[in-house]
């Protein structure tokens, strides 16, 4: 290297070093698995757009759809064909809510990395730093259809810090399974759980009114902050030779680095909250700093305020029937979901927060589609399927790579033995980025997470 | 109220008033779980809380309720697993939470069902999705030994227990913490308890029973239930020999790696509760959990009954059951370890958990296939009554179902 390069190149390393989110740091590894193009052809196709499509055909190659149709579809010599006669076919199901990797089995002291329990607000922490990726229940997942989740921290803290959407690839790092240009999510909760945990220490909040005073001294901290960055860069703008001023940028800070990233619209809030009231005072704080919250999860009284979720474009990450565990969580429906998506603009998404429920996605909403047509809503597969598809893809700001089955999405799609929304269906074949992942009849397309290899008692026949 | 007229009219067809004496089901797909089977147009005639007669083509007797089932399928009463029901309210509230004695002490003489309360809302929640019965558990205590439990019926009744009461004995990692450290130790406190219980001296030296303490577990030892919660395999094969060794009439719960010594459990006749849809390994002893457990215990022999699905969620048993037959369980044996097994299981009167001429009339009729999560209970009839299909939570769907209501939601009491 010659004196010039080393030193343009150190005049760039600092120029992005003050950029912050210029280069994101710890950026995603993540390379399709090389496939060959596949035709499936005579399946039931729900596409996650609401529609479906009855001996439907749908042709993948390069791991891209390139086109879903009830026409034939022409194809290549070299295309592997498949018939899905008496099958279903959808979009790859994607999970808002999972503990996969922070949270993972066993569950043991060593491996609980979920919850940074040592201060109401911790912004700055990030999942994916504590994300196990021989958790073996994302292949448990994956055997179940999930070919996308958002990781999220716990709900210990008012905010627990982002969270990471993971492509539910096997990889030796997080990195290699990061949702490449997925944004980050920010886990924020309501209620009981950081009130209990804080004001057992006798710190606060300790109360409901405590956890709003909580989150609006950061937001007001956060706008200070943003707006330092924001008059450095019209500074730096304005005066093109000013070189004191590229080299003195505000200190950055890791916590209100992510807030601020919120304020921007560049990272998606998730905020843990079950009951109605809290929901409402969480929209009204959100309009105080001018943010948005992109999805409300558990929201066991979401359908309350179904009306005003639509209004707001808020999303209801919720389970199919939880209830009784805690008294935010008392008011609990199993039309819940079927009421969240009844208002003109509703966003339903089915959500897990479990390595037992993520693999039952399908079912789970198949339990609050037959509730919600129990109660005469008319809920009919095609749409239904959306609550595990498109509508978390929207939610986790990745509706334009997957979600549906389109042309020129992900071909993030798994074939099911029959009807997806019955306890008897199961996953086929799965594909992520066209790639087949998991098949139910081929043990070599089942991944084993390294801490299942070799032990005498665990591996599934 | 449009909504909820529609809903009462599409759930079932009742020809006079609800809580009648006589009822007379009428073209049903039946689920005998008995000798007879599966019948198909079927007709069960219930009278004073029991099933008078089963057959088809039957005569409605003139003072019968005449429940027109169109070919649904019909079931015993399902049950809800080992839960606490009645126990508790909301599990994080203290107060409302009677199901645990936290102490360290061995306490077999601790019985649960003091605390049974039968309008918790998690009754009515429970059995309108057609399970009718759980097994209220002594389940998490702070000793080895948690106390005891009792089946009971969700009649409504301030005791309507049934069968006998059920010692709860947990091992394994998860009571490591109540025996020192070492799950070996928990053989040693066992031996001790039970050496305690069958003195004859009046008084012993540093004992780990009170006097009713040891009372309590010897009549465990002359053969009522002792429900061992273990799940890791060389665990299972222990309590075999201790159950053997005592002439303990053990039953396994848990059991994750209960598929690994089935031939084992078969041929002692000890039967096990389970969740079919446990297949991670959550911690160490249950490495070797799976999705067809049961599957492969019912295919050794081993009698099986489903349980796992908590409290609150009991509802969600026909849920695992619909994943165990998934995942290569007939589906009669699914059925089967949500009713007639578990009635056997944990000795119910005879004819109990079956539809048979005489036995108790616990049942449901259903929308479709019972095991299959797009299926709801249409009608559940206890003790031979039709029980109002209403909850805590219908009431508040259909509060909150009425769109663009006059008055504030405050007001409709639905």
């Amino acid at each position: 290297m010659t004196f010039r390069k080393f030193a343009l190149g150190l005049t760039l390393a600092s120029f992005a070093l003050a950029q912050q989110a210029a280069a994101e740091p710890f950026p995603s590894t993540y390379k399709a698995v090389p496939s060959e193009p596949v035709l499936i052809v005579n399946a039931t196709i729900l596409t996650g757009n609401g529609e479906r499509i009855e001996n439907g055909n749908l042709l993948i190659s390069n791991g891209i759809i390139e086109a879903v149709s009830e026409a034939p579809i022409k194809a290549g010599k070299d295309v592997q064909l498949i018939d899905a006669a008496g099958r279903w076919v959808t979009p790859g199901l994607i999970d808002v809510h999972s503990h996969l990797g922070v949270y993972p089995s066993p569950g043991i002291e060593a491996h609980s990395d979920g919850n940074e329990a040592t201060a109401p607000v911790t912004a700055e922490v990030w999942a994916e730093h504590s994300v196990w990726p021989q958790d073996p229940g994302f292949n448990r997942a994956r055997a179940g259809g999930v070919t996308t989740l958002q990781t999220l921290p716990g709900s210990a803290n008012l905010i627990g810090g982002r969270g990471v959407t993971l492509k539910n690839v096997p990889s030796i790092s997080y990195q290699g399974m990061k949702f490449p240009g997925a944004p980050h999510g920010l886990k924020m909760a309501c209620g009981e759980n950081p009130k209990r945990v804080y004001g057992g220490k006798n710190k606060t909040p300790s109360t409901r009114m405590g956890n709003v005073a909580g989150y609006r001294a950061q937001w007001i901290e956060a706008q200070k902050y943003l707006q330092e960055w924001t008059d450095w860069e019209n500074r730096k703008n304005g005066r093109k030779s000013d070189r004191t001023e590229e080299a003195n940028p505000p200190d950055r800070d890791l916590k209100l680095e992510t807030l601020a990233a919120v304020l921007k619209g560049e990272i998606l809030v998730h905020m843990h909250c079950y009951r109605a009231d809290e929901m409402m005072t969480i929209l009204d704080m959100a309009d105080e700093f001018n943010y948005k919250v992109s999805a409300f999860h558990h929201g066991v009284e979401a359908y309350k305020i179904a009306d005003e979720l639509a209004g707001h474009g808020v999303c209801g990450a919720l389970w199919a029937d939880w209830w009784g565990f805690k008294a935010e969580a008392y008011d609990g429906i199993m039309e819940n979901i079927a009421l969240v998506d009844r208002p003109e603009g509703g966003c339903a998404i089915v959500h897990s927060d479990s390595a037992e429920g993520i693999q039952r996605l399908n079912q789970e909403a198949a339990k609050a589609m037959s509730r919600g047509n129990r109660a005469g809503l008319e809920i009919a597969p095609e749409h239904a399927i959306r609550w595990i598809t498109a509508n978390p893809a929207q939610a986790m700001g990745i509706l334009d790579q997957t979600g549906s089955l389109a042309a020129g999405k992900m071909a993030d799609v798994v074939i099911w033995n029959g009807n997806p929304f019955s306890v008897y269906a199961k996953a086929d074949q799965v594909f992520v980025d066209g790639a087949l992942l998991y098949d139910r009849h081929d043990p070599a397309r089942q991944a084993l997470s390294d801490f299942e290899l070799g032990q005498q008692l665990g591996v599934e026949e | 109220m449009i909504t909820r007229k529609l809903l009462l009219a599409t759930s079932l067809l009742v020809s006079s008033q609800a809580w009648a004496e006589t009822l007379f089901i009428n073209d049903a797909t039946v689920h005998t779980m008995g000798i007879r089977s599966t019948m198909q147009d079927a007709d069960i005639l219930i009278r004073d809380g029991h099933i008078q007669s089963l057959g088809v083509d039957l005569d409605a007797p003139a003072d019968a309720t005449v429940i027109e089932a169109q070919g649904r399928p019909v079931t015993p009463g399902l049950f809800a697993g080992i839960t606490s029901h009645g126990l508790v309210e909301i599990s994080m509230v203290e107060g409302t939470a009677d199901q645990t004695l936290g102490g360290k002490e061995m306490r077999p003489e601790f019985d649960v069902t003091p605390a049974y309360n039968p309008f918790s809302t998690s009754i009515p929640v429970t059995r309108i999705e057609g399970l009718t019965w759980c097994l209220l558990g002594a389940t998490q205590a702070g000793s080895v030994i948690g106390g005891q439990g009792q089946a009971v019926s969700f009649d409504g009744g301030y005791s309507s227990f049934m069968g006998g009461k059920v010692l709860f004995i947990s091992l394994g990692s998860g009571a490591s913490a109540k025996s020192e450290g070492s799950r070996a130790a928990q053989w040693m406190l066992l031996e001790q308890a039970v050496a305690e219980a069958g003195s004859e001296l009046s008084w012993l030296p540093a004992p780990l029973l009170t006097p009713a303490g040891r009372a309590s577990l010897k009549s465990y030892l002359d053969g009522g239930p002792v429900l061992f919660e273990v799940n890791r395999a060389s665990d299972i094969l222990q309590v075999l020999a201790f159950a053997e060794k005592h002439g303990l009439n053990a039953v396994i719960s848990g059991g994750a790696e209960a598929w690994v010594v089935a031939e084992n459990l078969a041929s002692a006749g000890i039967p096990v509760l389970l969740n079919p849809m446990a297949n991670l390994p959550v911690n160490f002893d249950q490495l070797g959990a799976r999705l067809d457990n049961a599957a492969l215990l019912n295919e050794a022999g081993v009698s099986i009954a489903f349980t796992g699905a908590g409290t609150h969620n009991a509802r969600n048993q026909r849920q695992a059951a619909g994943n165990a037959v998934a995942n290569g369980l007939p589906w009669e044996a699914g059925l089967a370890a949500l009713t007639s097994s578990p009635a056997s299981i944990l000795g119910m009167n005879e004819g109990f958990g079956t539809i048979e001429p005489g036995s108790r009339a616990d049942l449901v009729i259903w929308s479709g296939d019972p095991l299959e999560v797009t299926s709801a209970a249409d009608q559940v009839i206890i003790a031979g009554k039709s029980i109002e299909m209403v909850s805590r939570q219908t009431l508040l769907r259909d509060r909150y179902l009425e769109q663009d209501p006059a008055l504030p939601r405050a007001y409709p009491r639905p």
